[in-house]
């Protein structure tokens, strides 16, 4: 696998042989867990099982859930509270899952943005980036209809709001918005079909996982320095390679087990700290909360859903020249779905031939200013859209779509990298030394 | 205190249109150190079951407990109660809103049953009354620090100190407040009336040009503050100092009874918070040996391949 050159599974009984002749699954199993992986990754190339363990976890527990779970709604509030009060173990199951949400996006947003850093997704790894966004926003579909399904004030009146994104579209979006709810509004329909994509949905993350897997395993893993593997000899490519088994294996259930460490905390100690009360009332059509705000993870984007108002000149600039088809709520459901469709093309648009940030000077502090950037979108997200937060949420879109479309773009024609190792393995010995031998 | 407020009020009123942020009279929930929070925290029973009779006395006259099953009474972790306790509990429960229970009614006999243990709490719907089921944690008392709501790890995300905040505050009126206005002043409870006669408006003088040419003035009024926190909530001051006769000879002040009754619906909301806690702490001590024993393997096996540098 990955072209890199390595030695491979030899069938050494006869019932091995009459196996592996039939099917090779051992042999694949083999490849995958021996394939050399680069000696030099860092601590950021850990968040990959996480994800893993993360997405069997949601599995688990969501089965687990949907036997005592009844997606009607006059019962679904009742169910919910039946899990956590009658089912033995179902508070703990519920909460693991409630909590397991967010520690998948905490986990998938530390995942992309390493790629973003060390070029990731640059060629030949543009089909296994392509595939992680689409991870990404089934993940996001996902996320968003099982919040609905303990139909509690938050989760009907997000599931209204969200789904009136796509009324906007001209044309055809309340027809669309009508047929996406199973009704005029969010109801009975809704919530039965919501239960069901929220239940199949996660087997499609799982079956495009493998296929991530797959890509870059064919294209074998990126590392810190860029530097590609050696593949002239197989002795070459040991010098720059360790098997996944045991090294990367154990370092990577090192660190899974610490992250646990914290994740069971706050399921245990604080497993409604990133809920919102308001999700323990039932829902209510008649009742609108004062303020809706979607789950943490979906902030950076609702941002930009919210900076672009009637009042911004691109906006009505927009408007003027589409003769109004595109109008202010248009526009920002435009640019909710383009900031994550530039982030999507960034193997296109960045113009470097330097893979790794570490040796790019500029690429480095517009970077740290993309990261920071993420964080301001999430808080104010959050905030209500009044004062200085619109402004704030406009700059902070801006610098978003600016990092993609123009700063990528361009750092790459002006920029003056630093030299790169040759070698995986020269990197790997200016920073450790070999034991004795 | 008003004092101050009036001050600011009036200032807010001489500040130039545009800048003007005038000092809200706040809502302040205090802390109450509940045995549960925090960890370790464990329920009281005593003040469990004290909080039971609160509920069944005071409270439940309008609120339903709709999504308690009163056998859980009797489980571990909650008032404890023991099975009998529990039968003569339910068997004593009156059901005050019986349109909303049909489940109660004896076809047979064509009349409503006792309560069972299996039975929830009864549903009380009779003026409109929010169910209490969940109010501890429908309610979120604390945010901070610097609204990162961090604090719940040790104080919990206050939702039972909400509920006694809500109980203890009925204060006096504030005194800008038309007597006949309806319902009771609470200085805890945000979402109620509040009389035009309290808020602390600001005007704006708008100049007009109207379509036959000549210029009026227009004066906008906008809420900037308010004189007294809170405001005027439907529920009539439910408690009374001595209401109750604990059986355990503890005061029912209405600070006792109103941190007793709050207890007791952090229970209901949450019963198997103790359960909860026990098991994060089992799992966060084995996954940290767990951690130990990972990190030395790791370390050992990359021993074959790689020393820190030292530098010379």
């Amino acid at each position: 696998m990955a072209g890199i050159p390595h030695d491979h599974y030899e069938p050494s009984t006869r019932a091995e042989q009459w196996l592996d002749d039939r099917l090779p699954i051992v042999g694949l199993a083999h490849a995958t867990m021996t394939i050399p992986t680069p000696k030099n990754l860092n601590w950021m190339w850990i968040w990959g099982i996480i994800l893993a363990f993360t997405l069997a976890l949601q599995i688990v527990t969501g089965i687990i859930l949907a036997m005592h779970y009844t997606p009607h709604v006059a019962m679904a509030f009742e169910s919910v509270e039946h899990i956590m009060r009658d089912v033995n173990g179902g508070w703990a199951m519920r909460y693991l899952h409630a909590n397991g949400a967010s520690l998948f996006f905490l986990a998938v947003y530390l995942h992309i943005f390493r790629g973003l850093y060390y070029g990731s997704y640059k060629s030949p790894r543009e089909v296994t980036w392509i595939i992680g966004m689409l991870i990404y926003l089934a993940m996001m579909a996902t996320a968003f209809m099982g919040y609905v399904l303990p139909w509690g004030q938050m989760s009907f009146w997000g599931a209204t709001v969200i789904t009136g994104l796509f009324g906007a579209i001209p044309g055809i979006g309340e027809s669309l918005q009508t047929w996406l709810l199973g009704g005029p509004a969010v109801d009975n329909a809704t919530l039965n079909r919501f239960f069901s994509l929220h239940y199949l949905l996660p087997f499609v993350i799982a079956a495009l996982v493998i296929t991530h897997i797959w890509a870059f395993h064919t294209t074998g893993n990126g590392n810190p320095t860029g530097v590609e593997v050696r593949r002239t000899s197989k002795a070459d490519a040991e010098k720059d390679t360790l098997p996944f088994w045991p090294y990367f294996v154990i370092k990577d259930f090192f660190a899974l087990a610490v992250i646990l460490v914290v994740f069971f905390a706050v399921v245990g100690f604080m497993p409604n700290y990133l809920g919102h009360p308001d999700n323990y009332t039932p829902a209510n059509p008649l009742v609108t909360p004062s303020h809706i705000v979607p789950e943490w993870y979906f902030l950076p984007f609702y941002a930009i859903l919210r900076a672009f108002t009637a009042d911004v000149l691109i906006v009505q600039i927009t408007d003027f020249l589409t003769f109004g088809i595109v109008d202010a709520k248009f526009f920002g459901v435009l640019a909710m779905f383009g900031s994550i469709a530039v982030m999507a093309l960034a193997p296109w648009l960045d113009t470097s031939r330097v893979r790794s940030g570490r040796y790019r000077p500029m690429f480095k502090w517009w970077f740290a200013v993309l990261c920071v950037d993420f964080v301001v979108l999430t808080w104010v997200g959050s905030m209500p859209t009044t004062g200085i937060y619109p402004t704030i949420s406009l700059y902070a879109a801006y610098y978003w779509f600016g990092y993609f479309l123009i700063v990528l773009p361009v750092l790459g024609l002006i920029e003056k990298p630093l030299p790169e190792p040759a070698t995986i393995e020269e990197d790997f010995k200016s920073h450790y030394a070999t034991p004795a031998e | 205190m008003f004092r101050k407020i009036a001050i600011s009020a009036v200032s807010a009123l001489t500040l130039a249109a545009g800048a003007a942020t005038a000092e809200t009279a706040e809502i302040h929930i205090h802390d109450v150190a509940f045995g549960f929070e925090g960890p370790f925290g464990k329920f009281d029973q005593n003040q469990l079951q004290r909080g039971l009779q609160v509920y069944t006395e005071v409270c439940s006259a309008c609120h339903g407990m709709k999504y308690v099953p009163i056998r859980s009474l009797s489980e571990a972790g909650g008032p404890g109660l023991t099975d009998q306790q529990v039968r003569d509990y339910a068997e004593a429960f009156t059901v005050l809103d019986e349109a909303s229970n049909h489940q109660l009614f004896d076809q047979d006999k064509g009349e409503y049953r006792p309560l069972k243990p299996s039975d929830n709490f009864p549903v009380n719907n009779t003026i409109g009354a929010p169910d209490l089921s969940l109010m501890a944690k429908a309610r979120a008392g604390f945010h901070g620090p610097y609204g990162s709501g961090l604090n719940q790890l040790f104080k919990g995300m206050g939702g039972p100190e909400y509920i006694a905040a809500i109980l203890n505050g009925y204060t006096e009126t504030p005194a800008c407040a038309p007597a006949d206005f309806p319902n009771y002043y609470n200085s805890a409870f945000a979402p109620g009336g509040y009389p035009d006669e309290c808020k602390i408006f600001e005007e704006t003088v708008t100049e007009v040009t109207n379509p036959d040419g000549t210029v009026t003035t227009r004066t906008d009024k906008v809420e900037v503050g308010r004189m007294a926190p809170g405001s005027w909530i439907q529920m009539p001051p439910p408690l009374m100092d001595d209401q109750v006769t604990f059986a355990d000879g503890s005061p029912a002040t209405v600070e006792a009874m109103s941190h007793d009754a709050a207890a007791f619906l952090m229970w209901a909301a949450e019963p198997k918070l103790m359960a909860r806690k026990q098991m994060g702490f089992v799992a966060v001590l084995m996954l940290t040996i767990l951690s130990v024993l990972l990190y030395l393997t790791n370390k050992q096996l990359w021993s074959r391949v790689k020393v820190k540098k030292t530098h010379a």
